[in-house]
């Protein structure tokens, strides 16, 4: 039986930024797979290196921001192999993404329209104007936005409909694969929710994949099958979404960190806890585990050596806590 | 709606508050022209001569508010009175004379500079750190640094004076009949040439480096990334969603640059002894030529508000978020 091909294929990608003080890694040798039809969650804190990783994917990194190693294929292809001319025309036709901001990623002085229409123009052009328009249509239709508001501008629209539009543009060409940046973070619970909702149905009716990039925990967990957790530009654990409750203590601490830091309005004594300290700064990352100034467990291995991600019951950690070699390390928590 | 009916309301406004200015500065000057005027005369005019000019210029004792009246009433019907430098011509002619040279040097100058250096800055920001980039900004600076008059006289020596390539002034040689025939068209576009580049060197590096810079910002903003992941082309992404949003702001500073515009072009006309407005209007300061100053003055302030709100017009067509819906509420 031949293996189904990864819609997503990261493999050992490393990103980094020129700065004056050097080089600085944003994203250091990261794994990832995406299969046909999944939703991988990547979690982490602002800094970590998610947006970095995203808009490498789609080959899209701006500024001094380079691939510095490894490869990323989406269907197969690799996406840094590409010229630029098929580079064009591969992107939004098999991968899109769908921006964090959704408030300024719509051009103010074009109506919806018109920037819709530049996407088939750009990818379909044997559609008619009149085909380009049903399609606009029903596009908007399909993320409940009604046909008035194809000739609106940017700023006569809310919130909520300038990301369910930015969500529709993403799905335009049916990709394989859609990159979803913090898609709901700049709008309120309610309007979240519904967000939410509709990528949850459109995701199970036409079956694209989604890596779905959040700093919020609980939401992950629930639209994920697969979660990464991501720190200091390292996946630090991916394990699966179901089961993943705070009292299992197989995860990486900093894992439990976010988990804890949940508010969970059903229980009777609500307690919050945080992550004590605060992200570090990559230009100057902590020696060994970038985790180990925060970490509860951190011991002095922690300071000198970085751990890999290994199997640990069905996911993979990247921490010595779980290293069956290093127990001995830990005798001050067992 | 309401955003035109604004901008008419506030034009008129800016309009009258010209023409009063334009009543009350004259009146301040120090001496006093009608003297000076009448002085001229001294001994050939008999008092009946003499009083049928002050009625024609409109010298009289009426009350200051009733003058004003007259004024605006005259400055308005176009009774524009008498010169007094080219005596007996009416103002009205003088401008009429005057006003299409620098209509015509001016203006064309000008849009040539807005169209060139918008159209360089868009270029030079989209190849950021070309050659382009790295040199146009800082020359052109250099020579919009210079003043006009300096520019002006430079290039009149060398080019004029030294090489005799072009004509040292005036806006066509003495010896060709004015009209649409080639040797006088020939003739204007030689005497236009070194204005037109002296107005042209001062305010270029404004344009081009107005618009590389907001083209930059423009180019950091999240739709234009958004619509390079869209797969929008080059041309479309440079024009249609950088451009188009970087020259708003242009637009503005063009509105605002009005005024210096038409100074700047007063300095260019006087070195060149071009017979504009704005050379006509330092004759008429030098003379204390009261109506030719006021009605100078009054059409460069309506040239300059009308520039403005022909400019607000045209940001109506160019930005939704203008107009519609108010703005700030």
């Amino acid at each position: 039986m031949p293996k189904e091909q990864a819609v997503l294929d990261v493999e050992d990608v490393s990103i980094a930024y020129e700065s004056s003080q050097g080089s600085v890694k944003a994203v250091t040798d990261v794994f990832l797979k995406l299969m046909p039809g999944g939703i991988l969650g990547l979690v982490g804190e602002s800094g970590s290196g998610k947006s970095t990783l995203a808009s490498g994917i789609m080959h899209l990194l701006k500024g001094s921001a380079h691939l510095v190693s490894g490869h990323i294929r989406v269907n197969g292809q690799d996406v840094y192999a590409m010229d630029p001319k098929l580079l064009r025309k591969f992107r939004w036709d098999r991968m899109s993404m769908v921006f964090q901001s959704a408030m300024t990623v719509l051009n103010p002085v074009m109506t919806i329209e018109e920037q819709m229409a530049d996407i088939f123009l750009a990818h379909r052009p044997r559609m008619s104007k009149g085909e380009i328009q049903d399609r606009s249509r029903s596009l908007l239709n399909m993320v409940h936005i009604a046909d008035k508001h194809a000739k609106s501008y940017p700023h006569e629209l809310s919130g909520g409909m300038k990301q369910r539009i930015v969500i529709a543009m993403a799905l335009a060409l049916e990709p394989d694969l859609v990159i979803m940046d913090e898609p709901t973070t700049a709008l309120d619970v309610v309007v979240q929710r519904s967000i939410l909702d509709q990528i949850k149905a459109l995701q199970k009716e036409r079956r694209f994949s989604v890596l779905f990039i959040s700093h919020d925990f609980s939401l992950v967990a629930e639209i994920a099958s697969t979660v990464a957790v991501m720190y200091a530009g390292k996946i630090v654990e991916v394990s699966e979404s179901q089961g993943l409750t705070q009292n299992d203590l197989h995860h990486h601490p900093y894992t439990v960190g976010l988990m804890r830091a949940i508010p969970r309005l059903t229980h009777e004594d609500v307690e919050i806890e945080g992550i004590a300290g605060n992200p570090p700064n990559l230009v100057e990352l902590p020696s060994g585990c970038a985790y180990h100034p925060r970490c509860p467990l951190a011991t002095t291995i922690c300071e000198n050596i970085s751990p890999e991600l290994q199997a640990v019951q069905r996911r993979l950690i990247a921490c010595h806590y779980f290293d069956p070699k290093m127990r001995g390390e830990f005798s001050h928590v067992f | 709606m309401r955003y035109l009916m604004q901008k008419v309301v506030f034009f008129l406004v800016s309009l009258w508050a010209a023409m009063t200015l334009n009543f009350v500065l004259p009146r301040m000057l120090p001496g006093n022209p009608a003297l000076a005027m009448f002085a001229k005369f001294q001994g050939q005019l008999n008092p009946e001569a003499l009083r049928a000019l002050k009625l024609e210029f409109g010298f009289s004792n009426q009350p200051v508010w009733l003058q004003y009246l007259n004024y605006l009433k005259n400055m308005l019907t176009l009774h524009w009175g008498l010169s007094y430098t080219y005596f007996p011509t009416p103002v009205l002619t003088v401008i009429e004379h005057s006003l299409p040279w620098t209509l015509g040097l001016v203006g064309i100058t000008t849009l040539i500079a807005v169209v060139l250096g918008t159209i360089l800055g868009i270029y030079i920001a989209w190849r950021r750190n070309g050659i382009l980039d790295t040199t146009l900004p800082v020359s052109t600076m250099f020579l919009q640094a210079m003043p006009y008059f300096w520019t002006g006289t430079l290039l009149l020596f060398l080019f004029a004076f030294r090489y005799h390539w072009f004509p040292l002034g005036h806006a066509y040689s003495p010896n060709v009949m004015p009209g649409w025939n080639t040797p006088f068209v020939m003739s204007v576009l030689r005497h236009s040439i070194l204005p037109a580049i002296t107005i042209f060197l001062g305010s270029a590096s404004g344009w081009i480096i107005g618009m590389r810079n907001n083209m930059i910002n423009t180019l950091g903003e999240d739709y234009v990334v958004f619509a390079e992941a869209k797969g929008v082309s080059n041309w479309r992404l440079m024009t249609r969603y950088a451009a188009r949003n970087a020259i708003l702001p242009q637009i503005t500073s063009f509105a605002l640059a009005m005024g210096l515009i038409v100074s700047g072009s007063i300095l260019t006309e006087e070195v060149f002894s071009y017979p504009g407005i704005g050379f006509q209007l330092t004759n008429a300061v030098l003379s204390q030529d009261l109506p030719l100053i006021q009605s100078a003055f009054l059409i460069i302030a309506v040239a300059v508000l009308l520039v403005n709100i022909l400019v607000d017009f045209l940001y109506i067509r160019l930005d939704p978020r203008v107009g519609t819906r108010g703005g700030v509420k």
